[in-house]
């Protein structure tokens, strides 16, 4: 079972809940708050979330499972996923990807031994002059190749 | 004077910030608004410039505004549509990255029009760095009094936040945007109502795209006839075409609504990478009906496109070169779309699935025969039968596709099968 979320997150829950006509409508900014600071959103954290928003916790699972961003296992310390839309792979995606299954010796959807990496692929980042690309947790690189890929990698900690 | 109106002052330096906006021109559109107009004479304006959706849909803005009803006890609320999931599509990240007091400046105008005094952005989630951006120059314009309970002393009080999505491209179509807002799945609603009358809260709400918000200062500044000049009479202004696939240079380039595509791809963007050839053209996001290559030249502008069969949407420009296989690009339409359906709609979230086994089972090199005409049944079956128009976004480019490429897709089907 996780710890608590802070007073901290609580109070800026209550806030953010304070700019919307019902409490509910601060669900999607809640969650991502409750992501960033456990990582992920467990069965706990839902129940959580539905008590301060005064909400059954069945709606927060709908929520959760609809939208593709939460996350609801644990995830690397580095999140890479990468485009796989049209304009991406048209410019060798798909390539990049397998170069980074081999490269970190798992598959789509899995996480290294060690926790660092979680290798994802995603629908269009919204990118796509930069085409192909990916992000790692919030960041965006485009442009790829595999020695660029390689060089990005190597030098996370 | 020059013809771009967003991206004008993209070159300058640290332009997201409000002194540098400030310097050059920044919100006098919106003191001239609030001190000089009237809200009727602001709606005139917007309408005699038939500024257009620049979300996809197209729909006039200054008509939209016009079914909020005026005399209601309810709050009304602005939502600026930033969930940019349209395959294909970066302008509005350049606006919110680069501009965004002219939006904010927007969204004023906009607000003070209608009679708002709360809105909304709707951004994607993974925009992360831009929501912060935009929240920065948020609060850079209450502390110069361009938002809040008096904006510039006029007495008119007006709140803006950003509000995150979490990775769906269905919130992008207005009534899902408003559920998502109200904290729920993105399922789309039932229309009518409209969300004119009926949007966020149960109050009447304006829904408009990022871009279309950031026509509004200079229409203000220069006049409906400036702007209808710049464009196309019946379709004023400018569109920022976002050109990516197979050219030398991609990226964005704003230019007047009505430029040549082929211009567009050619002088702007460069032209085709080194030894590539030009074989389609999907001229407005992935949800456009393809063009061939013999079809790009042709006025970028709404009607035009719809003439040609196709649809001008969100000016996302995809090239695609003879070496990549409508097979291949068939299967990436497909598979995004049966991704991407909420599930709310039989046709949509069974059909989609459907056409895109069939399609990946092509890919594998076991199709039949009759694979393409069942893949057409299926998108027939979506066509004008789902409640939003996701349906017809996914049936549109694989119909397109097929009557066009057809065969080059038989050719993949094993002889005998």
């Amino acid at each position: 079972m996780s710890p608590e979320l802070t007073d901290q997150t609580k109070k800026k829950i209550e806030e953010i809940a304070s700019r919307y006509a019902s409490k509910e409508a601060a669900l999607l900014p809640v969650l991502h708050l409750v992501q960033h600071e456990k990582g992920f959103i467990s069965q706990q954290e839902e129940k959580q979330v539905a008590h301060l928003l005064n909400i059954k916790p069945i709606k927060v699972k709908e929520v959760v499972t609809f939208y593709t961003m939460f996350n609801q296992k644990e995830v690397g310390k580095y999140h890479i996923q990468v485009c796989s839309n049209l304009s991406c792979s048209l410019l060798g995606s798909e390539s990049l990807i397998d170069h980074l299954k081999n490269k970190l010796g798992i598959e789509i959807g899995e996480t290294t031994s060690d926790k660092k990496f979680t290798l994802m692929t995603v629908e269009c980042l919204g990118a796509c002059e930069q085409a192909p690309c990916m992000m790692i947790n919030f960041d965006y690189f485009g442009n790829l190749d595999k020695e660029k890929i390689d060089n990005i990698l190597d030098n996370l900690e | 004077m020059t013809d771009k109106i967003l991206t004008q002052h993209f070159g300058l330096e640290n332009l997201f910030k409000i002194d540098v906006y400030l310097e050059n021109k920044g919100y006098e559109a919106a003191k001239k608004a609030l001190t000089d107009m009237k809200a009727d004479e602001i709606l005139e304006e917007v309408k005699a410039a038939n500024l257009r959706g620049r979300g996809g849909a197209g729909f006039p803005a200054g008509v939209k505004w016009g079914f909020v009803p005026k005399d209601i006890e309810k709050p009304k609320y602005l939502c600026v549509n930033a969930d940019e999931g349209e395959p294909g599509t970066f302008k509005d990240r350049y606006i919110m990255t680069h501009n965004p007091h002219l939006l904010i400046e927007g969204i004023i105008i906009t607000s003070f029009c209608v009679g708002i005094h709360t809105a909304f952005i709707y951004i994607r989630g993974e925009y992360e760095a831009v929501a912060l951006r935009l929240e920065q120059a948020i609060s850079e314009a209450y502390d110069k009094d361009f938002l809040g309970e008096s904006i510039l002393g006029t007495g008119f009080k007006l709140d803006v936040y950003v509000h995150r999505g979490a990775g769906a491209y269905i919130c992008g179509e207005e009534t899902a945007l408003l559920e998502s807002l109200e904290g729920k799945r993105g399922n789309p609603r039932l229309k009518p109502p409209f969300p004119a009358s009926v949007g966020l809260f149960g109050c009447p709400t304006v829904i408009n795209n990022v871009e279309t918000v950031s026509n509004i200062p200079s229409i203000i500044l220069n006049g409906a006839a400036w702007f209808c000049q710049v464009g196309l009479p019946k379709d004023g202004g400018t569109r920022i075409f976002g050109v990516s696939g197979m050219v030398k240079k991609p990226g964005i380039y704003e230019l007047p609504v009505g430029t040549n595509l082929k211009e567009i791809i050619i002088k702007h963007a460069g032209g085709m990478m080194e030894g590539k050839k030009l074989k389609a053209v999907i001229p407005g996001g992935m949800s456009a009906p393809i063009l061939t290559a013999e079809e790009i030249d042709i006025s970028m502008d709404f009607d035009s496109l719809v003439e040609a069969k196709s649809m001008l949407g969100s000016a996302a420009i995809i090239v695609i070169d003879e070496e990549t296989s409508m097979l291949d690009v068939l299967r990436r339409v497909t598979k995004f779309y049966s991704h991407e359906s909420c599930g709310q709609c039989t046709p949509c979230r069974i059909g989609n699935s459907w056409i895109n086994k069939i399609v990946k089972r092509m890919a594998d090199g076991n199709g039949k025969r009759e694979d393409l005409d069942k893949i057409i049944q299926l998108a027939n079956n979506m066509m004008g039968k789902t409640l939003c128009p996701l349906g017809d976004a996914a049936a549109m480019p694989v119909l397109s596709i097929i009557q066009k490429f057809r065969k080059e897709l038989e050719s993949y089907i094993p002889l005998g099968n």
